[in-house]
């Protein structure tokens, strides 16, 4: 067996989240140092603040302030920082109930060690010197021994209040396509492209993805087709693709290999395309080490028979 | 109306490292095959099909869809899929069949950890704008709740690693187990978890078969009956929440009818030791009950199937005649954020 590929595949998105009245007014205030709850029916506060009553989902807009000091209400220690997270050295994750609040936030208290941290000791706010309305504008939380902070008394009215946030998120995944896509990909770099056969319906997948989805069976034979092909059918392709260097009007063909049970799709090229039609016969074309098939051109053959290619349509 | 449901099959794969060798669906298959081939079924006569599974840990979009390569989707099936872990998919199925849609289901989930890092992974679940940009990691959350748990007097680092010995002792007799036999307590991962306290990191599938009354009493020598079955879930609020206790899954417990009979075996779905002592207190499960002898999700947590694999095992027990009343319990989510009990019994002997 051809050994299976693996790749890094890096997912990263900026994910762009709207903001609600109190969701905004949370992250508006920690941008101008102040931190806001929002009251319950029954009169608590909660830090941060929520749209929605959590016990009776009735809708809750009433800001208050609260102060920037408050009482760890648990705590991990965390000696081997990860991405992303607030502190680069060792720190501790905490759930802190700020005073005014009966609620507990979760950030990071920046401490010398597991020694220094306990249930109940008291913290405050350590403000990031660049802030934009997010929940890192707390940097995180430091050790303190003074007078609990009196909050001021902010309504939540803010100028330029923030109406949304963009979340930038990264995950790296080291990609495997499994067994039978690296067989595909591994002779498609021999300029071959390889099919497997369905041991109940005997059809050909081409791309093999080691499944018959009709039969729902392994696949496991492997069969070469092509490289000769029929066009089965096609589109005219007119709006040009960012970052891609082919000239529209383009054609985009899917093409039934000789052999498969299937077709692919690729591109059609040498031929003006208002003269591509079904049935045409086309043979890949591949650039000087390429690891698949720059585009498919006509091989000069008749066209194929429809009945030999209605099945794959 | 009320349908009679039971569970008539169940099969895992080996739960491992890594099964970079094989795609999803080809880690798939073998599991799909073997409930078929426990309840003599073929796929023509599934009735309903629904599955489990997350985009994020593999990393690519509607990885779903070519799962579904291995359950032969043509000609056309009913089917459906949850973004959750495949115990929900089993509740929708479940749900599908007092319906009278369908008189079997077949229910798999899949999770491959391997190409990721399912600490990271697992953030991305959480609160977009107040938790998920500080990349709180799972380990992290349910160390918090660890310590909060020692500080009311629940437990201590001893109980914990007791847990984990027990369950990896467990699992000793579970051919499937990734991680099994004596595990140390190890370094601290995020204090107070350490290594042992925490579920290995896997890939893993399971499939089960439910059929409605007669027609599972034909496919299976001693059907599992689903006497009931609920979910709940908490505040998404980490500091709202009682992190010691868990109020969904005792609510979920009493819905599905667990406190009216004591049940003889519990699968839970614990992926951390100390989420075991909450659920045992949440569910007020005596010495009595057969904890997890599975080995749990500290032998073997195929993130998205772990929660199937609890209904699964507490299902195979009955089944082979060790349990007459089982319960099983799937979460999902931070700090048991979300929670499943099923309540599974046996014919009378
Ligand atoms: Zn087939």
């Amino acid at each position: 067996m051809p050994e299976v590929l693996q790749a890094p595949l890096v997912v990263e998105f900026p994910f762009t989240r709207s903001l609600g009245p109190v969701q905004s007014a949370f992250l508006t205030g920690l941008r101008e140092r102040v931190v806001l709850g929002v009251k319950t029916t029954d009169g608590r506060t909660l830090v941060p603040p929520v749209e929605y009553d959590p016990v009776t989902a009735e809708e809750i807009r009433d800001l208050v302030e609260v102060a920037p000091t408050g009482t760890v209400t648990a705590w991990a220690w965390n000696h081997e920082p990860r991405r992303g997270q607030p502190l680069g050295a060792p720190f501790a994750w905490v759930l802190v109930r700020l005073d005014g609040a009966d609620t507990a936030l979760l950030h990071a208290l920046d401490a010398p060690g597991p020694d220094a941290v306990r249930t109940g000791m008291r913290v405050r706010v350590r403000w990031a010197g660049e802030r934009t309305g997010a929940i890192t504008d707390i940097a995180c939380f430091e050790p303190y021994d003074g007078e609990p902070a009196q909050p001021g008394g902010h309504t939540g009215e803010f100028e330029n209040p923030l109406t949304g946030i963009v979340a930038p998120a990264r995950l790296d995944y080291t990609y495997s396509p499994g067994r039978a896509q690296s067989a595909y990909i591994h002779a498609l770099g021999e300029q071959r492209t390889v099919g497997e056969r369905c041991p109940s319906c005997r059809k050909v997948y081409v791309p093999p993805r080691g499944a018959c989805p009709t039969c729902g069976v392994a696949t496991a034979e492997q069969v070469e087709v092509g490289p000769r092909g029929t066009v089965t059918t096609y589109c005219i392709v007119n709006i040009k693709a960012k970052n891609l260097d082919i000239e529209v009007p383009y054609v985009y063909a899917h093409i039934a290999l000789d052999g498969a049970g299937l077709a692919l799709h690729a591109r059609i090229g040498g031929i003006p395309y208002d003269q591509v039609r079904m049935g045409l016969r086309v043979e890949p074309v591949w650039t000087e080490g390429a690891r698949y098939p720059d585009h498919y051109r006509p091989t000069g053959e008749p066209d194929a028979d429809y009945d030999t290619y209605k099945e794959l349509l | 109306m009320t349908r009679e449901i039971a569970v008539v099959a169940f099969a895992q794969t080996d739960h491992r490292r890594s099964t970079e060798e094989s795609s999803e669906v080809e880690m798939l298959m073998p599991v799909l095959h073997g409930v078929l081939a426990q309840s003599g079924l073929r796929t023509a006569d599934i009735g309903f099909t629904c599955s489990g599974s997350s985009d994020y840990l593999a990393g690519r979009a509607f990885s779903f869809t070519l799962a579904l390569d291995g359950v032969g989707a043509w000609p056309p099936i009913s089917e459906s899929h949850v973004e959750m872990d495949g115990a929900w998919a089993l509740y929708e199925a479940w749900t599908k069949l007092l319906t009278g849609d369908a008189d079997t289901a077949l229910v798999y989930s899949y999770g491959k950890c391997s190409p990721g890092s399912v600490r990271d992974v697992l953030t991305r679940q959480l609160d977009p704008y107040y938790v998920a940009p500080l990349w709180p990691d799972s380990v992290a959350l349910a160390a918090l709740q660890a310590q909060a748990l020692m500080d009311a007097g629940h437990t201590d680092e001893p109980a914990l690693a007791a847990v984990g010995a027990r369950s990896r002792a467990d699992a000793e007799a579970n051919p499937h187990a990734q991680l099994k036999g004596p595990v140390p307590h190890g370094d601290y991962v995020v204090r107070p978890l350490r290594t042992g306290d925490c579920p290995p990191v896997g890939d893993g599938a399971a499939a089960v078969i439910l059929a409605a009354g007669e027609r599972a009493r034909r496919l299976c020598a001693r059907p599992a009956w689903i006497r009931g079955i609920d979910h709940r879930i908490e505040a998404h609020g980490l500091g709202v929440r009682d992190l010691t206790d868990s109020p969904s899954t005792r609510l979920a417990a009493e819905k599905a009818g667990a406190f009216e009979r004591p049940v003889d075996t519990a699968e839970l779905h614990a992926p951390f030791t100390a989420q075991e002592v909450i659920l045992r207190r949440a569910l007020r499960l005596g010495d009595d009950v057969r904890v997890n002898p599975s080995g749990g999700a500290l032998a073997a947590n195929p993130v998205m199937a772990a929660g199937l694999i609890r209904i699964g095992e507490a299902a195979a027990r009955i089944h082979r005649g060790e349990s007459d009343r089982a319960l099983a319990h799937a979460t999902s989510g931070p700090c048991l954020q979300q929670n499943l009990v099923a309540v599974l019994e046996g014919d009378p002997r």
